[in-house]
């Protein structure tokens, strides 16, 4: 029987206590996270291997030495750390679900409370990602260009979502969004319920994704020249044509990179999410969850299964943007 | 289409940028600012194009009144020291867009576009990106971007300044040559005196907001106006008066250009002595650093045949004559002796 994690994060607090008296859900937990860690950060470093100028930052430009000798003791030892700490993991975890057999591994995957899960948790993120994309370039615009009072204490508090555990943002989203918070309280009477529904899911996910975009974005617009909008200007351009045919074009890669950290990151989400929603199949449950309720029955190999999914689908949907983004900076390579 | 700056003034904070400066620039012709940094001459040309809206004062271009007109619609072409080329746009793009702006057929945007990779010289390149070109090659797409629209009159704020010694010495008379070829009314700023007297028809020297003299290269360097103009164009050395040697009251400082120090081995009536601590060889030019005998520096210009006749060494003292000399009352009134 599948049962709900958690309906509220008051309940917590219950389960915690009786974590003691069941050991191996202590060990499931570590498992989980070292796992999710392996996805994300194994996203991470293909985005990097495919697109090597991930800022807009003009590495064709640069005059650094090309290292012939491919045996050198930087490259080897980069291989071999890259190796033990990503390639390693997810090959062990795409090796482990596919010991069970195609046929098992076929049936695992396109079970209907899985593919639910997968549809919840990348197309929330997927819009979560996007939605950031916008409000994170704005945000960046702002923090770069205008000066303000507490513009250095907001610039620091987009990291917050970086430093806060998830968890504790996931109980600090949950006070603010259920039916008797702040936030919740005001939008309850008119029917719009957010904490326990795939709303909450996607606050949670807005929540954590947004200094990806901010923090690709600002050093991009610190650099862009002054002068080419002066220049734009002198040749008659209106402020509207100056920025969707000189600022936002060059712009595009950058926010293509930052929307594809937020994606990657949203989808490996699990500690804010579990918080916010009830965890019900078919409604809010988000894959990662789904995984850890898996552990929870001890059934590993659902997990694992279900975890390889994930990895290949942040996987597809990154190498898709990338290709994206490499025809947006077309104009950089000499 | 001439320019009249009428009485311009421009605050940055507690700094003085521009002080009433009053300028005509004649049409047609090829105008230098030149100036130390912080002489406000950026901000002239800035206020003239309209990216800077001055504290007060007017700014005419031919006979129409600029001066709440936005940079938008004053039809002037602007080149800015570092290009400023769109990086995501084509050369050919990039010449085209001020008139994708004024919806122009595209058929009649081709022909202006190929006019001006003809008259920059750069036919072949027109697909590449700015990242693929030379900073020369740059400047003049910068320069084609700007003529594309076809301005009342052109503004270059340090054309050359980001450009290697030689492209820059090309690139200079390139333009000239490219001006009396438009006869297009221009204004361009730099610091370096060497390009205002090689370009220019008439230069504008600036110092601390003000204008200090107007003039033609051969009028600035040979007639300056004031001790800042005398001592900014051309080489020159600055003596206390008590050198001179004359009965005058003020003990203002006298100017000698190093060319009008002659040099002797033999004392004469009007002559001073001086030790040469150092002799530069400069092609053919030889320049040799003298010291006074009350430690004053000195520098003097010779140039091989003289050199060849006296044939110094470093530490010989020699006799020296002032000639041409100019000194400035303190009302900096110009007197020539």
């Amino acid at each position: 029987m599948v049962r709900p994690l958690t309906k509220c994060w008051p309940r917590l607090a219950d389960r915690s206590k009786s974590r003691g008296s069941k050991p191996l859900h202590c060990i499931g937990l570590e498992w989980f996270s070292v796992f999710f860690s392996v996805i994300f950060q194994f996203e991470i470093l293909v985005l990097n291997l495919v697109n090597v100028p991930m800022l807009n930052v003009d590495v064709m430009n640069g005059s650094a030495e090309v290292q012939r000798s491919r045996w050198s003791w930087p490259w080897v030892i980069t291989l071999t750390y890259l190796s033990v700490m990503l390639l390693l993991p997810a090959i062990a975890l795409i090796q482990k679900s596919l010991s069970l057999g195609w046929a098992e591994v076929w049936r695992i995957a396109t079970d209907p409370v899985a593919v639910s899960a997968y549809n919840v948790t990348f197309l929330t993120a997927l819009a979560a990602a996007a939605v950031n994309g916008v409000m994170g370039t704005l945000i960046a615009w702002v923090l770069v260009r205008y000066s303000f009072p507490g513009r250095k204490v907001i610039d620091a508090v987009v990291d917050l979502p970086f430093a806060l555990p998830t968890a504790v943002a996931g109980l600090a989203l949950a006070t603010l969004y259920s039916d008797r918070g702040w936030i919740g309280q005001w939008v309850a009477p008119l029917g719009i319920k957010i904490a326990f529904t795939r709303t909450g899911v996607f606050v949670a996910m807005l929540f954590i994704s947004l200094p990806f975009i901010v923090r690709t974005l600002q050093p991009v617009l610190q650099e862009l020249e002054p002068e080419i909008e002066a220049a734009a200007r002198s040749l008659g351009a209106t402020p509207w044509q100056i920025f969707h045919r000189i600022i936002l074009p060059p712009l595009i890669p950058p926010i293509l990179t930052g929307v594809a950290l937020g994606f990657s990151r949203a989808v490996g989400e699990y500690g804010s999410v579990v918080l916010i929603s009830s965890s019900i199949p078919f409604q809010d449950l988000i894959a990662p969850v789904l995984v850890f309720q898996r552990l929870e029955q001890y059934d590993y190999a659902g997990a694992t299964v279900i975890g390889t999914v994930l990895l290949l689908g942040s996987l597809t949907a990154l190498l898709v943007i990338n290709r994206l983004q490499q025809w947006g900076r077309r104009y950089a390579i000499r | 289409m001439s320019i009249l700056v009428e009485n311009i003034s421009k605050h940055f904070g507690q700094f003085q940028a521009l002080d009433q400066v009053n300028l005509v620039v004649p049409d047609g012709k090829l105008i230098a600012l030149l100036g130390p940094s912080g002489s406000g001459k950026s901000t002239l040309l800035r206020a003239i194009a309209g990216l800077e809206s001055p504290d007060s004062g007017a700014i005419w271009i031919n006979g129409q009144n600029m001066t709440h007109l936005d940079v938008q619609h004053r039809q002037i072409g602007f080149v800015f020291q570092h290009y400023a080329l769109f990086k995501h746009l084509t050369v050919r793009q990039n010449i085209a867009f001020g008139l994708e702006i004024r919806r122009i057929k595209a058929a009649e945007i081709r022909t202006r576009v190929n006019e001006l990779l003809d008259l920059i010289q750069l036919q072949g390149l027109g697909d590449r990106y700015p990242n693929q070109l030379s900073g020369g090659q740059r400047q003049r797409v910068a320069l084609a971007r700007a003529l594309a629209v076809q301005p009342n009159v052109l503004l270059l704020d340090e054309p050359f300044g980001a450009l290697d010694a030689q492209v820059r010495k090309d690139l200079r008379l390139w333009l000239r040559n490219l001006h009396h070829e438009v006869n297009l009314t221009s204004v361009f700023v730099t610091h370096d005196q060497e390009e205002a007297l090689e370009v220019a028809d008439q230069i504008v020297v600036m110092n601390c907001g003000k204008i200090e003299q107007v003039g033609t290269p051969q009028e600035i360097y040979e007639t300056p106006a004031t001790p800042f103009v005398m001592q900014f164009v051309g080489e020159v050395n600055v003596l206390p008066s008590v050198v001179a040697q004359d009965h005058r009251q003020e003990r203002s400082p006298i100017f000698v250009r190093p060319h009008a120090v002659k040099i002797h081995s033999q004392p004469t009536p009007a002559s001073l002595t001086a030790t040469i601590t150092d002799i530069l060889h400069r092609g053919w030019d030889v320049h040799l650093k003298l010291q006074l005998s009350d430690r004053t520096p000195l520098t003097a210009h010779i140039n091989r045949d003289q050199w060849a006749d006296l044939n110094f060494k470093t530490g010989q003292c020699v006799q020296i004559e002032l000639s041409e000399i100019k000194a400035f009352a303190p009302s900096k009134q110009h007197l020539n002796f």
